[in-house]
């Protein structure tokens, strides 16, 4: 095959993109500004979602995480810690939502069970001890830099070109057709024009400015949050609390350490985004009531990154009310034909992300071809260099 | 709000580099990384540098600070004084690409020639009883890549095909827990004149290193059991 389809961003949506992409026999190139990882997927939060945090407001994206986190087990068992996860319920309020929860998690398929509270503090034997219920679901941690290098490795061995430190920087059309990218390479200084046959957006928080300059609208909303790092490790799993999702209400542990997170809150430019001193004030608040004593002393770094989010009318400004399950656009409803944006999800929903997008540009080539990523086990992410 | 001085290494291959500054206004809550994305940001769209995950677990923003290996997203400003420039510059003993990138290909060859897994038995929580449905608590190694031991090195400096700390560290890693890795191989790479007997006990690497790997002792370790498995195949009449 011949065709060239060109990915914007190095981030899981683009690597697993690149992936799906090189496996189905398209030449690719990938256009990253910065390094693998930089932008949003890099500053992750590290959890692979079981889905159990969205089972109640967001049975979409909770069944999409569940099944995608079964399928990385399989292709990418080297980059991930798997030692499940607990939701705790720390008051009446939380308890409330115990029967709801596991019928939730039942309904999109997430094997959530209860163990008795003694259990749990023997699992768990920092955890506060007046919590009043726990709820074991198959949570996970990865690893953000080596799970997107994963998939850009096993791209690159089939053939992929990955340009870092290469932005774009306009569109080059034929008619109202794009018909490549014009990118400047950030260590020469030099611009050229790659010509391609698709070009997939996939950059993110980013993705709005990406089209804005091929002429399309796409309604990403850049919502950042806060997490914090901690140089300890009391927990073994990954410990939620037992409610809707909000502030401050998860533990992930990883290696020797944890982190905790996070905050909602609008953002214009994702580049920069300053921490709000109070939210980091927040969730070492809220860290100390599921463990207390894990933030005295320990903090190790504090990072705010953009999510994705897509854009709903009539939505809350924090963003926590809109879906994390993600959307493809193909711009040929805007009058431009040859472009595709694939944004919002989450990491642990990146493969499903790539698998609809490719399922897209084959649709717009008049392709059947189908995908293979569910299957195909990811090189190590050592073999990207 | 305080206003930092960065010093940063500027220059392209073939040019010769130059220390320039830039004043940064930040709370002495941030950190170096974040100084520097902001100057990327607002400042200077060309600067090259590498970042990830923000929190020292990706090994990707290794560079020298005021002449010492660390990483910047666990390195706060508060450590340093605003009216005293911050200079920061690439790491050391990796080909320079720019700026403060390096290229950390050579590094990710030779972990890739020893096999170093990234997963392995969790030793932090084993005294508890494992969650129903998990055969074994596992984490990621401490090793995350960062380099910062190569640039500190002394040897690397004297020695190009030095294996380096955080190679011989990961061999001795592979050694105590080996998981299906064929060990002998390892062992004939590391009892070579380029490997465990090149070290001279200088100690920079465990000084910078920043996630508890510790490879001076690893190293050493290394060559003791090295010293031991001589010692039987000479007099113990082998296997």
């Amino acid at each position: 095959m011949s065709y060239h389809v060109i990915v914007i961003g190095a981030g899981s949506t683009g690597a697993a993109t690149a992936h799906d992409l090189a496996l189905r026999g398209f030449r690719v190139t990938v256009v990253e500004r910065g390094e693998v990882a930089s932008g949003t997927s890099g500053r992750n939060h590290c959890l692979l979602h079981s889905g159990g945090r969205y089972a109640m407001r967001d049975p979409e994206s909770a069944r999409e995480c569940i099944e995608e986190n079964m399928i990385l087990r399989r292709i990418m068992p080297e980059a991930l810690e798997l030692n499940d996860g607990l939701f705790v319920a720390l008051d009446e309020q939380d308890l409330s939502f115990k029967e709801r929860f596991l019928a939730a998690c039942e309904e999109c398929g997430i094997p959530a069970r209860e163990i008795p509270v003694k259990q749990a503090l023997a699992l768990e034997p920092h955890l506060n001890p007046n919590i009043l219920a726990a709820v074991q679901v198959p949570d996970g941690v990865f690893e953000p830099f080596r799970f997107c290098l994963s998939f850009l490795a096993t791209a690159k061995h089939n053939g992929a070109t990955i340009l870092t430190y290469t932005e774009v920087v306009d569109f080059v059309f034929q008619g109202r057709t794009v018909a490549g990218v014009r990118v400047r390479d950030r260590r020469t200084g030099e611009e050229r024009v790659i010509g391609g046959d698709i070009v997939v957006n996939a950059a993110g928080p980013w993705s709005g400015k990406i089209a804005a300059m091929a002429g399309v609208d796409v309604p990403v909303v850049p919502t950042a949050g806060v997490m914090i790092s901690v140089g300890r490790r009391w927990n073994r799993m990954v410990i939620n609390r037992l409610n809707m999702p909000g502030d401050g209400d998860i533990i992930v542990p990883q290696r020797r350490t944890a982190i905790i997170g996070t905050t909602s809150w609008r953002v214009e430019d994702p580049d920069f985004i300053p921490i709000p001193e109070d939210h980091v004030r927040l969730l070492l608040d809220r860290a100390e009531r599921f463990i207390p004593g894990y933030t005295r002393g320990g903090i190790r770094g504090v990072f705010a990154v953009a999510r994705p989010l897509v854009g709903r009318r009539g939505v809350a400004a924090d963003g926590r009310e809109l879906s994390r399950t993600f959307e493809c656009f193909d711009h040929a409803v805007d009058g431009v034909e040859g472009f595709v944006t694939i944004t919002g999800g989450k990491m642990t929903t990146a493969r499903a992300m790539a698998e609809k997008a490719v399922d897209v540009v084959c649709a717009k080539l008049g392709l059947e071809i189908p995908c293979r990523t569910r299957e195909v086990p990811l090189l190590s992410y050592r073999a990207f260099f | 709000m305080p206003t930092w001085q960065l010093r940063l290494l500027r220059g392209r291959p073939g040019s010769s580099p130059r220390l320039e500054t830039y004043p940064v206004e930040l709370p002495a809550e941030a950190y170096l990384i974040d100084a520097v994305e902001k100057i990327w940001a607002e400042q200077d769209r060309s600067l090259l540098f590498r970042h990830a995950c923000h929190h020292a677990s990706c090994g990707a923003c290794g560079v020298r600070v005021n002449g010492r290996e660390r990483l910047m997203c666990i390195t706060p400003l508060r450590e340093f004084s605003p009216d005293r420039p911050i200079r920061v510059e690439p790491l050391r003993h990796f080909p320079w690409l720019g700026d403060l990138l390096v290229d950390v290909s050579p590094m990710m060859r030779r972990m890739a020639e020893v096999g170093f897994a990234i997963i392995r038995r969790d030793e932090l929580t084993a005294d508890r009883p494992l969650p129903e449905g998990i055969e074994q608590g596992t984490r990621f190694e401490d090793c995350i890549e960062c380099g910062l031991c190569l640039s500190a090195c002394p040897v690397m400096a004297a020695d190009e095909d030095y294996l380096g700390p955080a190679t011989l560290a990961a061999i001795e890693r592979m050694r105590s827990e080996p998981r299906d890795r064929d060990a002998a191989r390892l062992l004939a790479l590391a009892d070579d004149p380029h490997g465990a007997w090149r070290c001279h006990s200088a100690m920079e690497c465990t000084a910078v290193c920043p996630s508890n790997v510790d490879p001076a002792s690893a190293i050493g370790r290394l060559r003791r059991w090295l010293i031991a498995e001589k010692l039987r195949r000479w007099f113990g009449g082998g296997r």
